[in-house]
C-alpha cells in the first residue's frame, strides 16, 4: 500500500491529479460556495473567528463592569444593566468562546494532525458552526433589544424562573444555551470519531501526538457534561413556558436540582477549555525547547485522569448550600486531588525545558506566563477546595481573581500560544514577533495588575456581582488598580487584531515548517489544499516530522475524483476501509435555520415545536439524499492494499 | 503557636497593604472562634501556596536559564533518570503537602461542625429582596419580636442562626464571625456565631439575588450581655404613642397614605409584614439594609423616591405634601 513520496509525485499523481484533487475537494467559489462549504478548516476559520469577535464583546462588557467599579458609587451604569452586562460576559466568555473556540481550533488542527484530508461527518460540522452562530445572534439580539439575560451565566432559580424573572430575558439565555450545546455535542463527535477512526496508517494510539489525546479527551468530557445543562435548561424552559415546577419549592420541585444539574456540566466545562490548551502547551514546548518531551506517557495519563477527575468537583461550587459534610469531604478530596495530574503535567513541561535548548519566540512566551498564571491559579484553587476556606471566599472576589488566573492563565494565554504558533499554517504569514512580545507582556502585566488585587479585595469581604458599593468600604483603591490593569489587557488584545490584520497582508510568508516542527500538519503546504495532503503520510513514529525515514512512505491507491478518506483501526492504525464523503451542500445551513425557528419561536410559542420539526424535515431530506455526489464508474487500483 | 500568632498570620500580606483600611469591613481579622478557625487554616493555605509557587517558579527559572545554555540536548538514559527522578520527587511533594491539606481541611471543618456550647440565642433571619427578616425566637411567645437588618447579639455567648428564604436564593455573611451560608428557599439552614469582641460587625449578602444584591447589607452588634439584655427588652415593647401633634399627625400620614401595606409598627393598626418591621426603627443605625446612615435627611429622601437610592426596590415612591413628609419623619425618629 505505500510508497515513497518521491516515486509517487514523479509517477503516479502528476500536476493533473493534484488538479482532479483540487477540483473533488473544494467547496466551489463565492457567496454560495460559502454557505455550502463543509471543508473543515473553512469551517473552523469563522469558527474561530466568530469565538473571537465574542471574546472581543465579552471584554468589552468586562471593560464598562471594571470602570463601573473603579471607584464607589460611580454611576456609568445602572444596576439593571451592570446585572445584564455580567451574565452577558459570563455566558460570552462561556458559551460563546471558550468551548466554542477550543471545539473549532479542534476542528482545524486535529484532521491535519492525524493525517486525514476532512473531519468526520462534515455536513454535522457546518451544521454545529450555523446552529452556534445562531445562539450568539440569538444572545446579542436580545441584548441589543433590551431583553439580555440578568440572571447570571450559573442563572440559579428560583431568581430565573417565572416568578421572579418574568419577561423573555432568562428565555433567551436559556435557549442561548441550547445552541451551544448542539453545537459542542455535534463536534464533539466528530472530533472522536475522526480521531479513532480517520488517523493516517502507523499512527497509533501510543503514536497519538498530545494535543490529540487532549482533544480526545476533552470530547468525551463534552458527550457527558453537555446532557446535564442541556437537561437543566429544558426544566427551566418548561418551567417557564407550560408551568411545569421542577424548581419551584411550593410544589415540590427544587432550587438545588438546578445547581447540581448546572455544576456537574459547569466545572467539567472549565476542563473542556482547560484540557485541549494543555495539549497546545504539550505541541510548543518540544518545538521551541528543540527536544521530545519528557514524560509522554505521564502526560497522557494525566490528561485522562483529569477528566475524569473532572466530573467529581461540583460540588466545590455548593459548599455553603448546607450539603452533608461528609459529603462534601469527597468533593475537598477530588478537588485536591486534580491538582496532582496538573503538577505532573507542569513538572513534566519544565524538565523538558531544562533539558532542551529554549527558543525565546512568541509562542514559547505565552506558554512560559501560562505556567505562571497557571500554577497561581490552581494554587488558589486548591484553597477554594477547602470547604472552611470557601465559605469566606465563597462568592467573593478572591474566586473571581481564581477563575480569571485559571481562565485566561490556563485558557487564554495557551491559545494565544496557539494562534502564533499555527498561524502560519492556517494563513501561510508569519505573525510579527515584535508585536508578539508587546503582545504577550502587555497581557501577561495586565492580568495581574487586574486580578491579583482581586484576591485581596475578597478577602476584604468585596462579594461577586454587585454594581457598586460604599465609600467607606475601602475597596477603591485596589478596585482603581484592577480598572487600570482591565486597559492594559484591552491595548494589548487590540494589539494582537492589529498583529493579526497587518500580517494577513505583509506577513512574512512561512513556508511549509517555519518552527522545524514535529507533527504531521507542518509536512503540507501552508495555508493546506482543499485535501490536506495529496497523498496521506504513513507514520513511523511519536514525532512523525522528526523521526521520518528519508522515503517518506505515503499511502497511494485512493481515488482522486471522489472525497475518499482512509478509514483505520481505532489501536493500531491500520488501514480498514476507504469511505466516501459528502460533497459540499447548504442543507446544514438550513437545517440549522429550521432548528433556529424552533428554540427562538419557542420563546414566544409552543407552535414552534410544531413548524420548526416540519421545516427540518426537508431539510434532513436534502442533507441524505444528496451525499453521494460523484457516482462514476470506480477505475482500477483505488482499493487500498 | 499561639492564638493570636494564629489570628495575625493569614491579615500578614493583607495588612501591608491595607493598613490604611477600615477593618470593619474585612474579612481577616475574625471576632469569634468560628471565623478565627476559618483564619487559621488560611494563613496555613496562603503561605503553603505562597511558597509551592515561588518554588514552581524558581524551578522553571532555573530550568531556562539552564536550557539556554545549553550546546546540546541533555539526552540518553542518564538525563532521563535524573529528571524522571526530579519531576517523580516534586509530584511525590506535591501528593504529600496536598494530604497534608486535606486533613487540617477535615479538621477544621470538624470543628467548625462541632462547636458545642449551650445556646445563648436563636435567630431566625429570612432573606428577602433586598433586606433581612430578624426574628428572635423564645420558647416565651411573649419574649419573640422581629426587627430587620440589625442583629444584636451578646459577646461571648454562641449564636444558633436558623436562615431561610421566601423569594430566591440569598446568602448570609458576617465574615469576622464565620463563614456564609446560603438562604434557599424550601430548606432551613443553621449557623453558630460566637463574637468574642464588642463591636459592630458588617454583614452582607453573598449570592446574587436579583436588581439590588449590592445593597442587601447588614450590621451584627456584638454587646456585653447587660447591654444586650437592655436592648431585648427595648425591642420587646410596642411603640411608644406620639406625644406631640406633630408626632401624632405623623403617625396618621403612616396609617393613611400607604406605609402601613407593608409594614408593621407594633402597637398601631399598621401590621402588615411585606416590609422591616419598623416599631423600633430609630434605634437602628442604618436604613435600606445598610445603604444609608439613618438621619432625618436620608430616611426623607428614601421615603420619597426609594427607586433613586436602590433602583428596583420593592417600596414605590410616596408623593407627600412637605407638612406631611415633616410629620411623618417626626413619627419614625420618634420610634425607639
Amino acid at each position: 500500500m505505500s510508497s515513497t513520496e518521491a516515486q509517487v509525485t514523479a509517477g503516479l499523481l502528476d500536476a493533473e491529479g493534484r488538479a482532479e484533487m483540487e477540483r473533488t475537494w473544494d467547496d466551489g467559489p463565492g457567496l454560495r460556495g460559502w454557505l455550502r462549504a463543509t471543508d473543515h478548516k473553512s469551517v473552523a476559520k469563522r469558527y474561530v473567528a466568530t469565538a473571537f469577535l465574542f471574546f472581543v464583546l465579552g471584554g468589552v462588557e468586562a471593560l464598562v463592569m471594571r470602570v463601573q467599579l473603579a471607584r464607589p458609587e460611580n454611576g456609568l451604569v445602572d444596576p439593571e444593566l451592570y446585572n445584564q452586562l455580567f451574565t452577558m460576559h459570563g455566558t460570552t466568555m462561556m458559551f460563546l468562546f471558550g468551548v466554542p473556540v477550543q471545539l473549532a481550533m479542534a476542528i482545524y488542527l486535529v484532521p491535519l494532525m492525524v493525517g486525514t484530508r476532512n473531519i468526520a461527518f462534515p455536513r454535522l460540522n457546518a451544521f454545529g458552526y450555523w446552529v452556534y452562530l445562531i445562539g450568539g445572534l440569538l444572545l446579542y439580539s436580545g441584548f441589543v433589544l433590551n431583553t439580555g439575560p440578568d440572571g447570571g451565566w450559573f442563572n440559579y432559580v428560583p431568581l430565573s424562573g417565572p416568578q421572579y424573572s418574568p419577561g423573555k430575558r432568562i428565555d433567551v439565555w436559556a435557549q442561548t444555551v441550547t445552541f451551544t450545546e448542539i453545537a459542542a455535542l455535534v463536534a464533539a463527535v466528530e472530533l472522536i470519531v475522526t480521531v479513532l477512526k480517520q488517523r493516517a496508517p502507523g499512527m497509533s494510539l501510543n503514536r497519538l501526538p498530545l494535543y490529540v489525546w487532549a482533544v480526545l479527551v476533552t470530547a468525551f468530557v463534552v458527550l457527558f457534561a453537555m446532557p446535564s445543562v442541556a437537561l437543566a435548561s429544558m426544566m427551566l424552559a418548561l418551567d417557564r413556558l407550560v408551568g411545569t415546577h421542577f424548581f419551584n419549592p411550593a410544589e415540590g420541585g427544587d432550587p438545588l436540582l438546578w445547581q447540581h444539574l448546572f455544576w456537574f456540566f459547569g466545572h467539567p466545562e472549565v476542563y473542556i477549555m482547560f484540557i485541549p490548551a494543555t495539549g497546545f502547551v504539550s505541541e510548543i514546548i518540544p518545538v521551541f525547547a528543540r527536544r521530545k518531551i519528557f514524560g509522554h506517557t505521564a502526560l497522557v495519563l494525566a490528561l485522562v485522569a483529569t477528566g475524569f477527575l473532572s466530573f467529581g468537583l461540583w460540588v466545590h461550587h455548593m459548599f455553603t448550600t448546607g450539603l452533608p459534610q461528609l459529603g462534601q469531604s469527597f468533593f475537598t478530596a477530588a478537588s485536591l486531588m486534580i491538582a496532582i495530574p496538573s503538577g505532573v503535567q507542569v513538572f513534566c513541561w519544565i524538565a523538558t525545558l531544562w533539558a532542551g535548548r529554549p527558543r525565546f519566540d512568541t509562542p514559547l512566551l505565552f506558554v512560559l506566563g501560562f505556567i505562571v498564571l497557571f500554577t497561581l491559579g490552581g494554587i488558589t484553587g486548591v484553597m477554594v477546595a477547602s470547604v472552611p476556606f470557601d465559605q469566606q471566599a465563597h462568592d467573593t472576589h478572591f474566586v473571581v481573581a481564581h477563575l480569571h488566573y485559571v481562565q485566561i492563565g490556563a485558557f487564554v494565554f495557551p491559545l494565544f500560544a496557539a494562534f502564533y504558533y499555527w498561524f502560519p499554517k492556517i494563513t501561510g504569514r508569519m505573525l510579527s514577533e515584535a508585536l508578539g512580545k508587546w503582545n504577550f507582556w502587555l497581557f501577561f502585566i495586565g492580568v495581574n495588575v487586574t486580578f491579583f488585587p482581586l484576591h485581596f479585595l475578597g478577602l476584604m469581604g468585596m462579594t461577586r456581582r454587585v454594581y457598586t458599593y460604599l465609600p467607606e468600604t475601602g475597596w477603591g483603591p485596589l478596585n482603581f488598580v484592577a480598572t487600570v490593569g482591565a486597559f492594559t489587557i484591552a491595548a494589548s488584545a487590540l494589539l494582537f487584531v492589529a498583529n493579526v490584520f497587518r500580517s494577513l497582508r505583509r506577513g512574512a510568508p512561512a513556508g511549509d515548517d517555519p518552527w522545524g516542527s514535529h507533527t504531521l500538519e507542518w509536512g503540507t503546504s501552508s495555508p493546506p489544499p482543499a485535501y490536506n495532503y495529496l497523498h496521506i503520510p504513513v507514520v513511523q513514529g511519536l514525532y512523525p516530522l522528526w523521526e521520518r525515514t528519508p522515503d517518506r512512505p505515503v499511502v497511494t491507491g485512493m481515488g482522486t475524483e471522489r472525497r475518499e478518506v482512509l478509514l483505520t483501526t481505532v489501536l493500531d492504525a491500520e488501514p480498514d476501509a476507504v469511505y466516501q464523503h459528502p460533497g459540499p451542500s447548504e442543507a446544514p445551513l438550513l437545517a440549522a435555520l429550521a432548528v433556529g425557528v424552533t428554540f427562538v419561536g419557542g420563546i414566544f410559542t409552543t407552535w414552534a415545536f410544531v413548524v420548526g420539526p416540519a421545516l427540518l424535515f426537508p431539510a434532513l431530506l436534502r442533507w441524505f439524499w444528496t451525499q453521494e455526489r460523484h457516482e462514476g464508474p470506480r477505475t482500477e487500483g483505488e482499493e487500498p492494499a | 503557636m499561639s492564638a493570636a500568632t494564629r489570628r495575625t498570620w493569614p491579615a500578614i500580606p493583607v495588612a501591608i497593604l491595607l493598613a490604611a483600611c477600615d477593618r470593619e469591613f474585612s474579612a481577616t481579622p475574625p471576632a469569634g472562634p468560628q471565623a478565627e478557625r476559618i483564619s487559621g487554616l488560611t494563613g496555613y493555605l496562603a503561605w503553603t501556596g505562597t511558597a509551592v509557587f515561588l518554588a514552581v517558579v524558581a524551578f522553571l527559572l532555573y530550568a531556562l536559564w539552564r536550557g539556554r545554555r545549553r550546546a546540546e540536548n541533555a539526552a540518553g538514559p542518564a538525563a532521563e533518570r535524573t529528571l524522571t527522578l526530579w519531576v517523580g520527587g516534586a509530584v511525590a511533594v506535591t501528593t504529600l503537602i496536598l494530604a497534608v491539606t486535606l486533613v487540617l481541611n477535615f479538621q477544621t471543618g470538624r470543628a467548625l461542625a462541632e462547636f458545642a456550647e449551650p445556646d445563648a440565642l436563636v435567630i431566625r433571619v429570612t432573606g428577602h429582596q433586598w433586606w433581612w427578616q430578624v426574628d428572635y425566637q423564645d420558647p416565651d411567645y411573649s419574649r419573640r419580636f422581629t426587627t430587620a437588618n440589625e442583629i444584636h447579639i451578646p459577646v461571648g455567648r454562641r449564636v444558633r442562626v436558623e436562615v431561610q428564604s421566601r423569594d430566591v436564593i440569598h446568602s448570609f455573611w458576617a465574615p469576622n464571625l464565620h463563614g456564609k451560608v446560603d438562604l434557599i428557599p424550601g430548606y432551613t439552614a443553621t449557623t453558630y456565631l460566637r463574637a468574642d469582641r464588642p463591636g459592630v460587625y458588617h454583614g452582607r449578602c453573598a449570592e446574587y439575588c436579583g436588581m439590588q444584591h449590592a445593597r442587601m447589607d447588614f450590621r451584627v452588634i456584638a454587646e456585653p450581655p447587660e447591654k444586650f439584655a437592655a436592648w431585648y427588652e427595648g425591642q420587646l415593647k410596642s411603640a411608644t404613642p406620639p406625644a406631640d401633634s406633630v408626632r401624632q399627625a405623623g403617625r396618621q400620614v403612616f396609617l393613611s397614605k400607604g406605609c402601613a401595606l407593608c409594614h408593621t409598627v407594633r402597637g398601631t393598626p399598621a401590621g402588615s409584614r411585606v416590609g422591616p418591621d419598623l416599631t423600633h426603627l430609630a434605634t437602628r443605625r442604618t436604613i435600606a439594609a445598610g445603604t444609608l446612615p439613618n438621619t432625618r435627611g436620608h430616611l426623607g429622601g428614601w421615603v420619597s423616591d426609594p427607586q433613586k437610592i436602590k433602583p428596583g426596590a420593592k417600596m414605590p415612591p410616596n408623593q407627600l405634601a412637605p407638612n406631611e413628609l415633616h410629620a411623618l419623619l417626626g413619627y419614625l425618629e420618634s420610634l425607639k
